[in-house]
């Protein structure tokens, strides 16, 4: 009897798994939008001070709600690991993955997932104490590395090694806070992940000036929010909000200025914030005032970045490859028609 | 003509099926299966269902694709070439490593720890309580995490051993170094004739197995011992001793050195594998020390008592009377703890080892995205594994039974 009734337990649970189609119906009913995000990745998901939710993907995640609900608090972050991630999605456990993941063939094809952009262009980096005396990757040969399992890192790391015929030992960690203390005992040489990371990680230190960031870059890493297959509607949704972000940058949109362009002559910017005639918002299901609410949450995507990775939050990256197109970076958003 | 006491015979019906005595107990157990059968169906079903939702079929072709990662840890060669195939393997000899080490330092420390426990002497006896219930009381992926700490933070970096005026030297003559990322020993190189010696070794490992029967047979024969110990002792090391240095010591050691960033050749090894198999060494022997006292105690003590009106003197007693009663009790719970201690293996994530759970389970499964595929093998052989270990225990077994005639 004690089986059976595991059985049943087991089989409603493989079946609750299973419906997937309706996402924004699901949403709105439960409340609330569950957002995949990282468990401690300084600039892009923490918790500050006073308990609050805060980064860069949570951002993402809050003008999502907002352009859903109109309330950027309508969201319920869970805290996934790099190896869990693809998993909790797949079972419907978050809503959306906004968890500094990188876009790659694999994931996009055999783990059944839809990206829904570039959110951050990154590339993977190494970090060292100073004290070591190095001051390129070229010197690491024999160096024992701490990474990160299940990421894209570590295979970029032994194709590295590997292509310049040096040989290193890999000494692998659950997760960042797991990396950064076996990096400070001195378990490891070199820490290497997403720079985007090593500099937010490395701010944090101690003492930060006894660390350095090696120049060279090992990989292409582009960062982005992700949904599982089979909803195009809410990966549409997902998609739209980060363009909203970044056309709201280009056209110089604030959330501080936002109210002061209804006498706009420029029609993409009434389409963008649902202050024109034409609703076209309603083709995927959300009101018209969106984007609008999505922008006016947190900002556009340049607040959103200075306020968790530039000179407001301290981690001071420079904007560079990750500038809007008329900034001279590769940001570039489609039309909004 | 019918027996009177038999009732009068009447046509099958298919109420009887429950209602009869005779049949109800087969009916039930058909029924039970039936269900059993259709909720498993049911289940396999609506998994395949629900992967199909989700675009997801179930193959197992990952295996032979290319893993792209390193492993530190590799008994077989193994490089980011190799198949996701060859990295489970590494895995599963990673973690065979550990359940074999662990359970022969559990069960020495275990029997030790139990024997002592008994002790007439009161603080050895303490001592040895206090052991065993901070073992067995603490959960182990504590232990693990604990002993790793201590071996990482309380140890020099390599680098601390570079300089004119090291802060940290190497042990027992430049041999042996202890560092934060794992313990160097020199390794031994084979050079030409060695096998010579291995073959001479193994050779006398056979002759002294037979010494031992025969002085078996000797004592239940005529009852007189010999000091079967010692004998098989030397028999095993001086033949392979004079040989050695009668051809002019063909084994050398290589020692290790500082180069670069870590210490180059010798034997390494990680404090992740130290950690993890100390730990559970640990922990599991508290466990076995209490189910060898039990053995001990379980063996009435008119046994002791007759033994020494007999005049055997107190190791006696316990290595001729009381373990050999002692192991039949032992050896059946025995098994289980070396069961927990395979299965508990798969903690070794917490410390980054690379074991069967960490390769297959952890890295494959997140760079292919097979979850179902790798929990399942991962779950036929952990179950493999533990079958194995006991069918080869219960053998064991057998031959410590009472044989009843």
């Amino acid at each position: 009897m004690k089986k059976l009734f595991l059985g049943v337990l087991t089989a409603l649970a493989l079946a609750a798994g299973g419906t997937f189609a309706g996402t924004l119906d699901d949403v709105k009913a439960r409340g609330n939008l569950l957002c995949g995000v990282s468990t401690g990745a300084p600039g892009f998901a923490t918790v500050d001070d006073s308990g609050k939710d805060v980064g860069f993907d949570v951002d993402y995640c809050r003008a999502l709600a907002a352009a859903i609900f109109g309330d950027p608090m309508a969201v319920k972050f869970v805290g996934l690991t790099s190896a869990v991630r693809f998993t909790a999605l797949a079972a419907g456990e978050v809503d959306i993955l906004a968890r500094n993941t990188t876009w790659t063939y694999s994931r996009d094809t055999d783990l059944k997932q839809t990206f829904l952009g570039v959110n951050y262009y990154d590339g993977q980096g190494f970090m060292v104490k100073k004290e070591l005396g190095v001051k390129s990757t070229t010197e690491l040969d024999g160096a024992t590395v701490c990474i990160q399992v299940g990421t894209t890192t570590e295979l970029n790391l032994a194709d590295y090694f590997k292509e310049n015929g040096m040989s290193y030992e890999p000494v692998p960690t659950a997760d960042n806070a797991e990396s950064q203390q076996q990096y400070l005992a001195g378990a490891c040489d070199t820490y290497t992940t997403d720079a985007s990371a090593l500099h937010g990680t490395r701010v944090n230190l101690e003492n930060p000036d006894d660390h350095l960031v090696l120049p060279e870059i090992i990989s292409k890493e582009p960062l982005g929010p992700l949904v599982r297959h089979g909803d195009d509607n809410w990966a549409d949704i997902g998609r739209w909000v980060l363009n909203a972000l970044v056309i709201a940058e280009e056209k110089g949109i604030t959330k501080a200025n936002i109210d002061s362009w209804k006498d706009t002559k420029d029609a993409e910017i009434h389409r963008l914030l649902g202050t024109g005639d034409d609703d076209i918002l309603a083709m995927v299901g959300l009101p018209k005032n969106a984007m609008y609410n999505a922008i006016k949450a947190g900002g556009n995507y340049g607040e959103i970045f200075e306020n968790n990775l530039g000179a407001t939050s301290g981690i001071n990256i420079e904007r560079g490859v990750n500038a809007s197109w008329t900034k001279g970076g590769i940001l570039y958003s489609p039309p909004f028609r | 003509m019918s027996s009177p006491t038999l009732p009068p015979s009447e046509s099958f019906k298919f109420s009887m099926l429950l209602s009869d005595t005779r049949y109800r107990g087969m009916s039930l157990q058909v029924i039970t299966f039936i269900i059993f059968m259709a909720v498993f169906f049911w289940l396999v079903d609506n998994t395949i269902k629900n992967l199909a939702l989700l675009d997801k079929d179930v193959s197992f072709n990952f295996l032979w694709l290319r893993a792209g990662y390193d492993i530190n840890q590799r008994l077989i060669p193994y490089t980011s070439d190799s198949t996701h195939g060859m990295a489970a393997l590494v895995g599963i000899l990673n973690t065979l490593l550990v359940a074999f080490v662990g359970c022969i330092i559990a069960t020495v420390l275990g029997l030790f720890v139990g024997i002592l426990r008994l002790s007439k002497n009161w603080i050895v006896a303490k001592l040895m309580s206090a052991y065993i219930e901070g073992f067995r009381n603490v959960p182990v992926l504590l232990w693990i995490v604990m002993v790793f700490a201590l071996l990482t933070e309380f140890t020099p970096a390599p680098r601390a051993f570079k300089g004119a005026e090291p802060e940290a030297t190497m042990l027992f003559f430049e041999s042996i170094a202890i560092t934060n990322r794992g313990t160097y020993f020199p390794a031994p190189v084979l050079v030409e004739g060695a096998y010579w010696l291995l073959l001479c070794f193994g050779l006398s490992i056979v002759a002294s197995i037979y010494f031992i029967r025969y002085a078996n047979k000797q004592k239940k024969d005529t009852g007189k011992s010999l000091p079967t110990f010692w004998i098989s002792v030397a028999v095993i090391i001086f033949p392979t001793l004079i040989l050695f240095f009668a051809m002019g010591q063909p084994v050398s050691l290589e020692y290790p050195y500082l180069k670069g960033f870590n210490f180059k050749d010798g034997i390494h090894l990680r404090n992740s594998f130290l950690a993890l198999t100390l730990a559970l060494a640990f922990y599991t022997s508290a466990f076995i020390a209490e189910i060898v006292r039990a053995g001990i105690m379980a063996v009435s003590k008119g046994q002791t008592e007759a033994a020494a009106s007999l005049g055997l003197r107190p190791n006696k007693i316990m290595s001729l009377i009381i373990l050999p009663q002692a192991l039949r009790i032992i050896v059946p719970p025995l098994i289980s703890n070396y069961l927990n201690l395979t299965k508990n293996s798969s903690l070794a994530i917490a410390v980054g080892y690379m074991d069967v759970r960490g390769t297959l389970g952890g890295i494959t499964l997140n760079q292919t995205g097979r979850e179902l595929e790798s929990m399942l093998l991962l779950m036929g052989f952990y179950l493999a594994v533990s079958l194995l270990i006991s069918s080869f225990i219960n053998y064991f077994n057998r031959s410590f039974q009472i044989v009843v005639r």
